[in-house]
């Protein structure tokens, strides 16, 4: 079980880690400030294992992988919208932070509400309800699988 | 079954005789270019791999350009790291040059070409009829050392250009009313390609500037087909292209929009959304601190002179900052030789070395807490331009230029008897143009 950290439609990745932070040297000084200008304190409030929600498009904006990369270093669990951007999406599976369609998810739950992820059977279960999610492609499930695009190279170079 | 201009292009690239929207194709990348933004992070990845090498070194270009001159000792430390990599390993390396999308097209992209960038906006190559796409640092990395990636072939969205932007309109109301249509993620997965005769009007200019938006609509990529302007500006340069592409007549597009180049007015996109948009005279009066003139969506010598016509003469209203940069030290360098750059100066404006400057809301005029930017460049999400609690609206050359001039937003015609200036036109025909639907 984890909680629910609910965002709105078309979140940009500026909103998930601002400009002034992605040349710090280290994913880990940069985490800090994740969600910076939605809730300062999000990098303090979200515990590891909990979830993402949000609306439409989430992701969109600038190709910056610092944005996946500080939510897997808080330790979100992984991030569910209706849409996603499309290089935020792939971003998120290269780094091993599992991306989700869910549609219907993020109608029915409230910020800080409880969810549980079943991830291989693509089901959610919040407040007595589940929800459905849709699955990944192939290509993309695999590198998943993998732990990311550089667990994948590691192994196709041996 | 005919193929559009991205299918062509992927097909090349993965050796295929044709390929379709849906299909995953592994291919071989022409060309990646890399910039501060995240090559530290590329770098650290690298030296943690089992087998460190680069496929091919020629294909590297790595370009400091988000925070140059560097702005803190952390910043210095992650360009040092990128500078020293480039040096070791003999990557093609720019620094102080310009902005990267700028310098690509002025020295590198050719048409043809399957390009990734660790950029959003390397969707601008398209201009030149190549396939650009931003990617993450994990993917960039994937394709520097095999010299390949995957990628999904995109759906076209297809905008046959008709008739001619009227003057005092520009490239950059035109793609910004086209996101303003289609929404911010009206692009999602998708290629936006321009056609039509309405595209021979526009300069190399004017192409860059609506491709490099298209990822605010979510695009892949954007691409414009080849025609004289395009291999004129090659020539220049002393480049060839590698391939040239039109999609075919039986090509299959998601959807097909034609656009009255006529019946676009200018724009300006309110916060924080870009595609938030409205004319330009709904704005008017918003007071504003800050105006900028530059970035890789509006900061080149066409864009220079239009703030010079409309500034010179006049001053710089005394509680706004106007940044003016051009995008590279070519453009820089010609600005200064047409005496634009001494207009700005005596006007008042701050003008700064080429870099994103502003529009990437680090490095140099960041703006504080409730403070107002009107900006050429390319976002304006919440936070973009510096404190979270500030406000970024985004418009043209003129536009910014003379908001600056009268501290609040404000259109070209609104500076006075500008009758001698090629770059204004009347408040009433705009307003009259903007009850027509372009893209009805």
């Amino acid at each position: 079980m984890g909680k629910i950290f609910r965002f709105h439609t078309d979140v940009d990745t500026d909103q998930i880690l601002a400009s002034q932070y992605l040349l710090y040297p280290t994913i880990e000084e940069m985490k800090e400030h994740t969600f910076e200008s939605l809730d300062p304190e999000f990098a303090h409030k979200v515990q590891p294992g909990d979830f993402v929600v949000a609306a439409e498009n989430f992701g969109c904006g600038s190709s910056r992988e610092q944005a996946p990369s500080v939510l897997k270093a808080l330790g979100v669990r992984a991030v569910l919208a209706k849409s996603f951007a499309r290089i935020f999406y792939r971003n998120a599976i290269n780094i091993g932070l599992p991306v989700i369609v869910c549609r219907d998810l993020y109608d029915n739950v409230a910020d800080q509400d409880e969810m549980e992820l079943f991830l291989e059977e693509g089901i959610v279960r919040t407040g007595g309800k589940e929800f459905a999610c849709t699955k990944l492609p192939a290509q993309m499930q695999r590198i998943l699988d993998q732990g990311g695009l550089i667990a994948s190279l590691n192994r196709e170079e041996d | 079954m005919g193929m559009t201009i991205a299918e062509k292009i992927i097909a090349r690239a993965a050796g295929k005789e044709t390929v379709k929207a849906g299909d995953i194709c592994t291919v071989t990348l022409d060309r990646l270019m890399s910039n501060d933004g995240t090559t530290h992070l590329t770098i650290d990845m690298y030296n943690n791999l089992k087998h460190p090498h680069i496929q091919d070194v020629d294909k590297l270009v790595w370009i400091v350009d988000h925070n140059i001159p560097s702005d803190s000792p952390k910043t210095a430390a992650s360009q040092k790291k990128m500078r020293d990599f480039a040096r070791a390993h003999g990557i093609t390396f720019y620094e102080g040059e310009g902005v990267c999308h700028q310098v690509m097209m002025e020295k590198h992209v050719r048409p043809g070409e399957l390009i990734f960038g660790a950029d959003s906006h390397t969707c601008a190559y398209g201009a030149l009829g190549a396939f650009g796409t931003g990617v993450g640092c994990t993917d960039y990395l994937y394709a520097m050392v095999t010299g390949t990636s995957w990628v999904m072939v995109p759906e076209t969205l297809r905008f046959n250009l008709h008739g001619k932007l009227r003057e005092g309109v520009y490239a950059r109301d035109l793609i910004l009313t086209i996101i303003g249509r289609i929404g911010a993620n009206g692009a999602n997965y998708k290629a936006m390609e321009f056609s039509g005769e309405g595209l021979a009007t526009l300069t190399m200019s004017d192409r860059i500037s609506i491709c490099n938006l298209c990822v605010e609509a979510g695009a892949k990529t954007a691409l414009m087909e080849v025609d004289e302007v395009t291999l004129d500006y090659l020539q220049e340069r002393g480049r060839e292209p590698l391939a040239v592409y039109t999609s075919d007549e039986d090509a299959v597009f998601a959807q097909v929009y034609d656009i009255d180049l006529d019946e676009i007015v200018p724009i300006v996109a309110k916060p924080h959304f870009v595609d938030n948009v409205v004319p330009a005279t709904d704005c008017a009066g918003t007071k504003i601190d800050e105006a900028f003139l530059g970035s890789c969506n509006n900061g080149r010598l066409e864009d220079l002179r239009v703030g010079a016509a409309l500034i010179q003469g006049r001053k710089v209203h005394p509680l706004v900052r106007f940044l003016v940069v051009p995008a590279s030290r070519e453009i820089y360098a010609a600005a200064m030789k047409e005496g634009l750059i001494d207009i700005f100066m005596e006007a008042g404006a701050i003008v700064m070395n080429p870099n994103c400057s502003v529009c990437w809301g680090s490095c140099q005029g960041v703006i504080g807490e409730g403070e107002t930017l009107i900006s050429t460049g390319t976002r304006n999400f919440k936070g973009r331009a510096g404190h979270r609690e500030s406000f970024v609206y985004l418009a043209d050359a003129a536009t910014v230029t003379a908001s600056a001039i009268l501290g609040e937003i404000a259109t070209a015609d609104q500076l006075g008897n500008m009758a001698d200036s090629a770059a204004v036109t009347t408040t009433a025909s705009l307003n009259e143009a903007a009850t027509a639907d372009p893209l009805a």
